[in-house]
């Protein structure tokens, strides 16, 4: 951090960016300075305009008004290519390279070495394997990229800007998707190109994750920069605080410390008393190459959190409940009643819902309407020739709309233009509007800001109160802890143990994930 | 690059156009009138209608009469594409279904006391019955091979593409069967209230389709499906008996269109009815502004399309022009309406003539 105090000339400004979408302001005269060998972190709410100004800053829209400058020049990128060829690299969330190619052809690919008009396969491996052992890591560069977890995916992604020798590094939300093994390994990588002079933008939504990379962050809050800080001279408490625009005292460590936990901590008594009935009971559920034939319990009423890291078997276990995935081991007993589930149609007949954690792939179906996301399951369950009234329709969707705080131009509006956390919001609609039984929660709060984050959060507390049981799976460690009534630690696709409320804290789940102490 | 925000992003510039303009059938709706215009203007007495024994004739029914078959297989394919799919199998369709009925109707002429009577071989419902059975039976062949087995719609439609023709003709010896029975050829060229039946008959098509798309829940779910067949299957829609059931209602379209080609040539020709029926559906259903990507579809949009179709054809003919003229113009007014609606040319015009809004070519 001691780079900042030198202050070297900005290599890419951003100039009173302006950029509007019918009527609404997503950008109002926004300025952005990044300097070499630093690591600028973008920080907002869900809808403060980091994303429309990354995709100005890309090519993928043109500004109303504004002018980027990079290195002292004014330039109008008009795609992510022409960005690319400035000098302006972008790794997104979702990364979109092509699984089938092989590694070495994803970091080349439009620009293949040739060698006497031919492509040179062997100087293109050797120099991808070269380009990757300068972020420290060695792969065999000749498989396919879908052989890779997501992180070692994204490090290729990012590797293609060290190709084109960029200047300038953003990385939309990253991390979103990765577990905390490789967000390390993100880092170190992250820390290298700094080193090297990159300058990197980064947008996230983790605090932890801010400090531990960031040399300044930017806030933004409504479409306008709120204002740019050193991270060193900014506490948590006051980056929350600037996020929101509301005093923020009981915003920072533990989010919604009150009224919620206090319930859960009555519920969770009375469940270790036995006084709630078992709702759903799986004995020996698995799956080959998913999940080990695994026992689980929820009880009515409850709220049970599933605890272990990306690949630890939590969400193949959740889909395998729901009937998304076949299971070829184990019963599922509900209510006292052995069922089958072959598709999701049977679990949600049986009462259950199920947010997926992949929103875009598995959630919303992005060119229908608000309206039409949110009442998709109930009348798929109630069959296609008993069409739920428009009017019925209409009124369930203003109904969510209001309770969840889902901001939309209105009901009609295509879901696709909805921020992450308010599509989330209509996702979680979808179910709640059937009224299930037992909800099941895949990550419903990635990649979603702080206060929809808490809003979803309250609010499933409340339904959890009101009898229905929730199954809660995340990564966030401090969030399941917070929240459930009993968690259920998962590791190397099988569950690890399982736990009361309060007889674990997060040194615990880590020790049980790490070392599996098993007692089940 | 397609992404949902840009489009919605898109949006706004074009709200300042009027709102008929951004209404999704106005391009074909456009289309159709700018050709019925040459129409007016080249061909004298275009639309002129009138009265002869009880029947309205003229170039406009002409078109719609023409126009029927095509409409038919053109709603029957909107839905199937809707779902992602497609289906290249509905001129086999129309070939099988046509011969099953010319075989079984047949028909002699008898003379009895010198007046000619026409008897059919079976009696007609059973014949209409099986021709639209063999037709479903086809569609229940496409369905099964695209819900049931993953195939790709395009070769698993393929597979009767090729071998339905060689059915039909294998049925009929690749012998042209004539039809002599006169109560057939109602279908195809009688009149009902001085309209041609066959649009009675698209109409009624039509009209069940779209009430079965709005009454029901079908339309939603063959939109969700065709955005996002994983989120629909997690949303508890039975996917694969949706998709089942689209190429079935396909074939059942192209099972009628059969009858009423056959009906109208008077013969079952197993070689040619309905050759590349498929295509000019497909083509139709582009015209009509659906997507061939799947999700939002204009059933409407689709009779347009057809509609479209059969009027440059026979603007084509009636200009005099040669028939080899014929596929190059078709070919160029195809490729005109498909660019102007491409996402791409709108940005491109919109950056070439930042002015004109909308990217509407002029």
């Amino acid at each position: 951090m001691t780079i900042i105090s030198s202050a070297p000339a900005p290599v890419l400004e951003l100039r009173g960016i302006s950029k509007a979408f019918t009527g609404v302001q997503a950008l109002n005269a926004v300025s952005l300075n990044l300097y070499p060998g630093e690591v600028h972190t973008l920080m907002g709410q869900n809808g403060a305009g980091k994303s429309t100004l990354i995709k100005v800053l890309t090519g993928v829209y043109t500004p109303d008004a504004g002018q980027i400058v990079l290195a002292g020049q004014s330039i109008q990128p008009q795609s992510t290519l022409d960005a690319q060829n400035h000098g302006i690299s972008t790794v997104y969330q979702e990364v979109n390279l092509c699984p089938n190619l092989s590694v070495a052809e994803n970091i080349f690919i439009g620009r293949y070495p040739r060698k006497l008009g031919r492509i040179d396969w062997s100087g293109m491996a050797k120099q991808a394997t070269e380009l990757l052992e300068r972020m420290q890591i060695r792969i065999d560069v000749t498989l396919p990229l879908a052989h890779y977890p997501l992180a070692i995916q994204q490090m290729v992604a990012i590797s293609r800007s060290l190709l084109v020798s960029a200047k300038v590094l953003i990385l939309d939300e990253p991390t979103s998707s990765l577990d905390e093994k490789e967000v390390d390994l993100l880092f170190s990588v992250l820390r290298g190109l700094r080193e090297q002079g990159m300058a990197i933008l980064f947008v996230t939504h983790f605090l932890d994750q801010t400090y531990a990379i960031s040399d300044r962050i930017t806030v933004m809050r409504n479409g306008e920069r709120e204002g740019e800080y050193l991270a060193a001279d900014l506490s948590r408490v006051e980056l929350v605080n600037k996020m929101v625009g509301a005093p923020a005292a009981a915003n920072t460590g533990a989010p919604s410390a009150g009224a919620a936990t206090q319930s859960g901590v009555d519920r969770a008594a009375a469940a270790g008393e036995g006084r709630f009935k078992a709702f759903l009971r799986a004995v020996g559920l698995g799956r080959k190459g998913a999940l080990t034939p695994m026992d689980l319990e929820i009880r009515e009423g409850e709220l049970l959190g599933l605890a272990g890291l990306l690949g630890s078997g939590r969400t193949e276990a959740a889909r395998l409940l729901f009937g998304a995935d076949k299971a070829d081991s184990g019963t599922i007993t509900i209510d006292g009643k052995e069922q089958t589930f072959a598709t999701p149609r049977d679990a949600i007949a049986a009462g259950i819902g199920f947010c997926s954690e992949d929103r875009k792939l598995e959630g919303a179906v992005l060119d229908l309407s608000v309206r039409e996301n949110l009442i998709l399951a109930l009348q798929a369950r109630s069959g296609m020739m008993r069409a739920i009234p428009l009017k019925r329709q209409q009124q369930l969707a203003e109904e969510y709309v209001k309770a969840l705080g889902i901001k939309t131009a209105s009901i009609e509006t295509p879901i696709g233009s909805l921020s992450g956390g308010n599509q989330q919001k209509v996702l979680l609609a979808r179910w709640l509007v059937t009224d299930p039984k037992l909800l099941i929660l895949d990550e419903p709060t990635r990649g979603i800001d702080v206060r929809a984050k808490q809003e979803i959060m309250d609010y499933v507390s409340a339904l959890c109160k009101k009898g229905m049981s929730i199954l809660f799976i995340s990564s966030e460690l401090p969030e399941v802890l917070r929240v459930s009534d009993r968690i259920v630690v998962m590791r190397d696709r099988k569950a690890g143990g399982e736990y009361p409320r309060g007889a674990l804290d997060e040194t615990t789940v880590l020790h049980v994930i790490a070392a599996g102490d098993q007692h089940v | 690059m397609y992404s949902p925000a840009a489009r919605a992003a898109g949006a706004p510039t074009k709200s300042s156009l009027p709102m008929f303009v951004q209404h999704p059938l106005f391009r074909p709706l456009a289309a159709l009138a700018i050709l019925l215009l040459i129409d007016l203007i080249m061909i004298p007495g275009f639309f002129h209608l009138e009265i002869k024994d009880g029947h309205l004739y003229g170039s406009l029914i002409d078109i719609a009469n023409r126009a029927a078959p095509l409409i038919l297989a053109a709603i029957g394919m909107t839905l199937v594409i809707a779902t992602r799919g497609i289906d290249i199998s509905v001129g086999a369709t129309v070939a099988i279904s046509g011969t099953v009925a010319a075989m079984l109707i047949g028909g002699t002429m008898v003379m009895n006391n010198g007046t000619p009577e026409y008897v059919a071989n079976t009696p007609m419902w059973m014949a209409l019955a099986a021709a639209m059975g063999a037709a479903l039976l086809c569609g229940a062949w496409n369905g099964a091979l695209v819900a049931g087995l993953g195939l790709q719609p395009i070769v698993a439609t393929l597979i009767l593409m090729v071998a339905g023709r060689g059915l039909a003709q294998l049925l009929t010896d690749g012998q042209i069967i004539t039809v002599y029975y006169q109560p057939f050829f109602f279908f195809g060229s009688g009149y009902l209230f001085g309209l041609p039946f066959s649009l009675f008959i698209v109409a009624a098509v039509f009209i069940v389709t779209a009430l079965l798309l709005r009454k029901t829940a079908l339309g939603l779910f063959i939109q969700s499906v065709g955005i996002n067949p994983v989120a629909a299957r997690l949303a508890g829609l039975k996917t694969a008996s949706l998709i089942f059931f689209v190429y079935v209602f396909c074939a059942a379209c192209a099972g009628v269109a059969g009858l009423m080609i056959t009906s109208n040539i008077k013969s079952a020709d197993a070689n040619n009815a309905g050759l590349l029926l498929e295509l000019d559906a497909i083509l139709a259903v582009t015209l009509g502004g659906t997507s061939l990507a799947g999700g939002k579809f204009s059933l409407a949009g689709s009779v347009i399309g057809a509609l479209i179709i059969q009027t440059l054809t026979y603007t084509i003919y009636s200009l005099g022009l040669p028939p080899e003229v014929n596929m190059v113009v078709k070919s160029v007014v195809v490729f005109v309406i498909c660019v102007s609606q491409s996402a791409e040319f709108k940005t491109m015009w919109r950056r070439a003539f930042p002015g004109a809004r909308g990217g509407k070519t002029q």
